[in-house]
């Protein structure tokens, strides 16, 4: 690309922002050699109709999903150069015969042997784990009181649930810095009700990092939960106690088993995203703070060591890949049940 | 039977005050008049005004509207194709690696996103800016949509596709036809949520942009590293305000058509 | 069944109800779902509440388990005060209609429930569930799960782990509501069976009415919230209290006329259908010109061409369709006047041949004892 000028003052062009934005999309290499691939693609296959269609969102996905993640495999394996791009080549020519395949493990080598990756990767594990099971805790007795709350609050209270959702995940992290610091409002809060006559550090902890996952990733807890439990049927809470079950009683025997499936796709969709967190250890953890997520952005954008940061990714993804694997065979497995 | 006891009551009030009071508390201080954050200096909608006067932020928010926008119009289209694949296509060549890539990028970390496409885009040398931001957005986006229409065609039967080819409608036109109109609300708030994810991602646009295209959650980023400023809490009140309006509105919407259809249902019922 | 063995409780006097249901009301928010109701039921009975959808006799049900509460009023179960006490303290138990089977216990699991809450010892728990898998033929089912048995079989599994307590009463809310007609028809003698081989009452929610007619000693028919009537399964069909009765159980003809004097029989009933008065047997203190209805079954119409003798109750008409069911045919008259009536015979040769077509110029007869004569 070239005209990378037109590219950022094109709002100010005289076509409208859409029009212009689809102009520029259509003349942006990626986009035509995407469209042309699907077009040569389909004609290679002798695609029509059906398949044509399936190959788009299909294309799109290899190209900008999968082809990516080969490419990042392939980094890991080179050496930090200064250059631009800052890496050593993998694949080169020799005298413009010979084809040199040049592996280094070097950035591996330094995962295992400098304990600071080791324990960051440890650390982001631990840290998930626990913020899982509070979010749990939490989300558990509020998705169980939404639904037993009465018919007519119901929406209101999804929608509340689902409202901090939408709004911006760094603004409901920035949010707790102002009240999370030493001079923040929950200490001014405590200090005045005389429980605390210090100021208690919870910014740039570990704490802070729980309380901040723990709030952002509430409502994906929450939203799993309620759509399992509000499925439940009553009957089955009516039929153990005709049988002489108590409630309590019933809520353990029937209601917890019931919703095991909730409460796994919840903790999932937590822990999952939590590990390779970046934002929350970053403002709200402290320096001793250690998460994988941040480990490999300092890596990125401060060290510039591009095939580190790339065998980091690498190791976080073998890490993730057992719990996604296992959440898709549970998601596709809870599909065909409902089905 | 279903009693809802004190218990539940109680486990909701805290639940939904710990959900909330920070985002209250941050809109409050957005209009002290006071720079210190825990100090209260009375009422002032002045960083507002000033927030009007900063050049840069306002550039930065015109570029996130406008990588919203396309990425959440690409990722609509993209999406809705890929749901109907999904749920309808049964059984075809690469279904499993399809559904994975379409999984794979919710729970996906947004470090590992942002970098592997930063690192395809600098392999191709491709230059970075709104564009590059744009494609890293309708990536995962388009599969929260897929995932918002597919659960939207489960709800109903395919029978309805079924009349429709028996009676003589070729398969596109029954899509435009037939499919999409029913899957039009879903389509519609997977554009919503699409727009808002791309409002919201900071990770994945500071790898994927270049020199001059800066996106609001990076401008408030690096001035969050700096501290609390009412300025940016002013900021945050906008963004949750207008979103907040957003999904009220669209949900009242919804309510009010589930009324009427309710409404025309009843009226039906009585013409037995 | 019952009739056979004399059963009638209800008319002994010296017999005490088990169950008392005594003026209950049962409202929710303004809606009045039960409107001070009272009903008793004695001991061994099998009683059905029938009636249309939404008439409360679900909720009736749902009171007597104990999930929900009466507004007004009080229940009575062995002279013991039940109003209040909730459902798990409760000696009755409920099959409902979901079955409401726990998912994720296997059959013996959720036969042995209700005998685990209550502290039964394990090895007694087996025994008790494998002699009642046993009497619910399901022995090899007892390590399945409920959603690989078929619908039968889960329905016996619902009725086993409702019978194991040994209840005072059974409540069964559509119990055969989600089998196909033929598994329904061979269940509904099983479960008759059962409870005469228990010695449990029963009460059983049903809108069919030919099930309530068949499984149960006395019927409540049930409609707005009250009980229209209570009677043995042949009284409601056969002298039904009102119109809402005898159009709600089986099919009806009903005339509306004036009483005209008592007459030959017991009543005369003049109507526009009829050249001539109508006489019934039936005996009624009203004013004269009161409105009446006469009820006929339409097995009790005769039909023929030629105008019958020995009946004073004959009314002309045209054939306008015949719907042919195997055993007997129904046959659709109009009446000069338009009115539509129905008849039923027995095919009782076996003759494709038939006497009386389409379009054909038919008498319609009744005896002054067949007809029921309605104040309602």
């Amino acid at each position: 690309m070239s005209n990378k000028g037109v590219l950022i003052t094109g709002g100010q062009s005289e076509m409208g922002p859409l029009a212009a934005a689809q102009m520029r999309l259509a003349s942006f290499a990626p986009y035509r050699w995407f469209v042309a691939a699907i077009i040569w693609i389909a004609d290679k296959l002798g695609l029509r109709g059906r398949s044509l269609v399936i190959a788009m969102p299909y294309l799109w996905l290899l190209v900008f999903f999968l082809l990516p993640f080969a490419i990042v495999f392939k980094l890991s394996f080179s050496e930090i150069a200064i250059a631009i791009p800052p890496y050593t080549p993998i694949v080169s020519w020799v005298d413009g015969i010979y084809l040199r395949l040049q592996l280094s493990f070097e950035s591996y080598q330094l995962l295992f042997e400098d304990s600071l990756y080791i324990k960051a990767y440890l650390n982001s594990i631990k840290i998930a784990t626990v913020s899982t099971l509070l979010t749990l805790l939490i989300g558990y007795p509020m998705a169980y009181g939404m639904v037993r709350a009465p018919k007519q609050w119901r929406t209101t209270l999804l929608m509340l649930v689902i409202l901090p959702f939408w709004t911006s995940f760094l603004i409901r992290v920035y949010a707790w810095i102002g009240i999370l610091k030493t001079k923040g409002l929950l200490n001014l809060l405590l200090m005045n009700l005389g429980i605390i006559s210090e100021p208690l550090t919870i910014l740039n902890t570990n704490v802070a990092v729980y309380i901040g996952i723990v709030y952002s990733y509430l409502p994906f807890m929450i939203l799993p939960l309620y759509a399992n439990l509000e499925k439940l049927d009553g009957s089955l809470l009516e039929a153990a106690a005709d049988l002489g079950c108590g409630p309590f009683k019933a809520f353990w025997t029937i209601t917890i088993p019931l919703s095991t499936a909730g409460i796994v796709a919840g903790c999932f969709l937590v822990f999952i995203p939590a590990v390779g967190e970046f934002v929350i250890p970053d403002l709200l953890g402290g320096s001793d703070t250690l998460m994988i997520g941040k480990t490999l952005w300092v890596e990125f954008f401060n060290n510039r060591d591009w095939p580190l940061a790339s065998a980091v990714a690498v190791l976080l993804l073998l890490i993730l890949i057992v719990p996604i694997v296992l959440f898709q065979k549970f998601q596709e497995r809870a599909n065909a049940q409902s089905a | 039977m279903k009693q809802f006891s004190r218990f539940n009551l109680i486990s909701l009030l805290l639940g939904f005050s710990f959900l909330y009071l920070p985002i209250i508390i941050l809109i409050i201080f957005s209009f002290n008049e006071s720079k210190l954050v825990t100090v209260w200096g009375g009422w002032s909608t002045k960083w507002y005004a000033e927030l009007l006067q900063n050049q840069g932020i306002k550039d930065a928010a015109w570029v996130t509207l406008k990588v919203a926008f396309i990425s959440a119009s690409v990722a609509a289209v993209l999406g809705t194709i890929a749901g109907m694949t999904l749920s309808r296509f049964g059984r075809f060549r690469g279904r499993t690696l399809f559904s994975g890539m379409i999984y794979a990028p919710m729970v996906m970390p947004d470090v590992i996103i942002g970098l592997s496409l930063l690192l395809m885009f600098v392999a191709l040398a491709v230059d970075r800016g709104i564009a590059t931001i744009t494609i890293a957005h309708i990536t995962f986006s388009l599969c929260y949509v897929a995932v918002v229409v597919q659960s939207r065609l489960s709800s109903f039967d395919d029978s309805i596709e079924e009349a429709a080819l028996d009676l003589g409608c070729t398969p596109a036109k029954t899509f435009l036809f037939i499919t999409l109109p029913v899957i039009f609300p879903a389509v519609i708030s997977g554009w919503l949520l699409a727009f808002t994810l791309s409002l919201d991602d900071l990770v994945i646009a500071s790898f994927t942009s270049g020199p001059g295209s800066t996106t609001l959650p990076m401008k408030i980023y690096s001035q969050v590293r700096l501290g609390v400023t009412p300025e940016i809490n002013a900021v945050s009140t906008i963004l949750v305000g207008l979103v907040a309006c957003g999904v009220l509105l669209a949900s009242y919407i919804n309510r009010r058509q589930a009324k009427q259809r309710q409404a025309d249902e009843q009226m039906a019922a009585q013409a037995d | 069944m019952h009739e056979n063995k004399e059963f009638y409780p209800w008319l002994d006097a010296k017999q005490k109800p088990y169950i008392q249901i005594e003026r209950v009301t049962k409202k929710f928010g303004d809606f009045v779902a039960i409107d001070n109701l009272s009903l008793d039921i004695y001991r061994n009975e099998f009683f059905a509440l029938l009636g249309p959808s939404g008439c409360g006799k679900t909720t009736l049900l749902r009171m007597l388990a104990g999930f929900e509460k009466p507004t007004e009023g009080r229940i009575l179960l062995d002279g013991e005060d039940v109003s209040s006490v909730p459902p798990h303290q409760r000696l009755v138990n409920m099959m409902f209609q979901s079955y409401a089977l726990f998912p994720h216990m296997t059959v013996e699991k959720n036969i042995g429930f209700g005998l685990k809450q209550d502290k039964v010892p394990a090895a007694q728990i087996k025994k008790r569930v494998d002699d009642m898998l046993e009497l619910v033929q399901l022995g090899q089912f007892a390590r399945r799960k409920p959603h690989q048995l078929s619908g039968g079989q889960r329905q016996r599994v619902a009725l086993a782990r409702s019978l194991i307590k040994q209840p005072k009463l059974l409540l069964l809310d559509e119990p055969l509501g989600a089998l196909d007609k033929k598994l329904r028809e061979q269940t509904q003698f099983e479960l008759m069976n059962l409870q005469e081989e228990l010695g449990i009452t029963f009460m059983i929610v049903t809108h069919d009415q030919e099930e309530a007619m068949t499984v149960s000693s006395r019927i409540g028919l049930m409609i707005n919230g009250d009980l229209e009537q209570v009677a043995t399964p042949s009284e409601l069909y056969e002298t039904p209290k009102s119109r809402f009765v005898a159009e709600f159980i089986g099919d009806v003809n009903l005339l509306e006329g004036r009483y005209d004097g008592s007459g030959e029989f017991g009543l005369t009933m003049v109507c526009k259908e009829s050249d001539s008065a109508i006489q019934s047997t039936q005996r009624l203190d009203v004013a004269h010109g009161t409105t009446i209805w006469a009820a006929i079954r339409p097995e009790k119409l005769e039909i023929s061409k030629q105008r019958p003798e020995g009946t004073p109750n004959v009314l002309k008409g045209k054939v306008w369709d015949i719907g042919y069911g195997g055993s007997f045919s129904t046959y659709h008259v109009h009446l000069p006047n338009g009115k539509a009536m129905t008849a039923v015979r027995a095919n009782r040769e076996r003759s494709l041949e038939k006497s009386i077509t389409w379009e054909d110029d038919v008498y319609l007869s009744w005896a002054p004892k067949s007809a029921v004569i309605l104040t309602d």
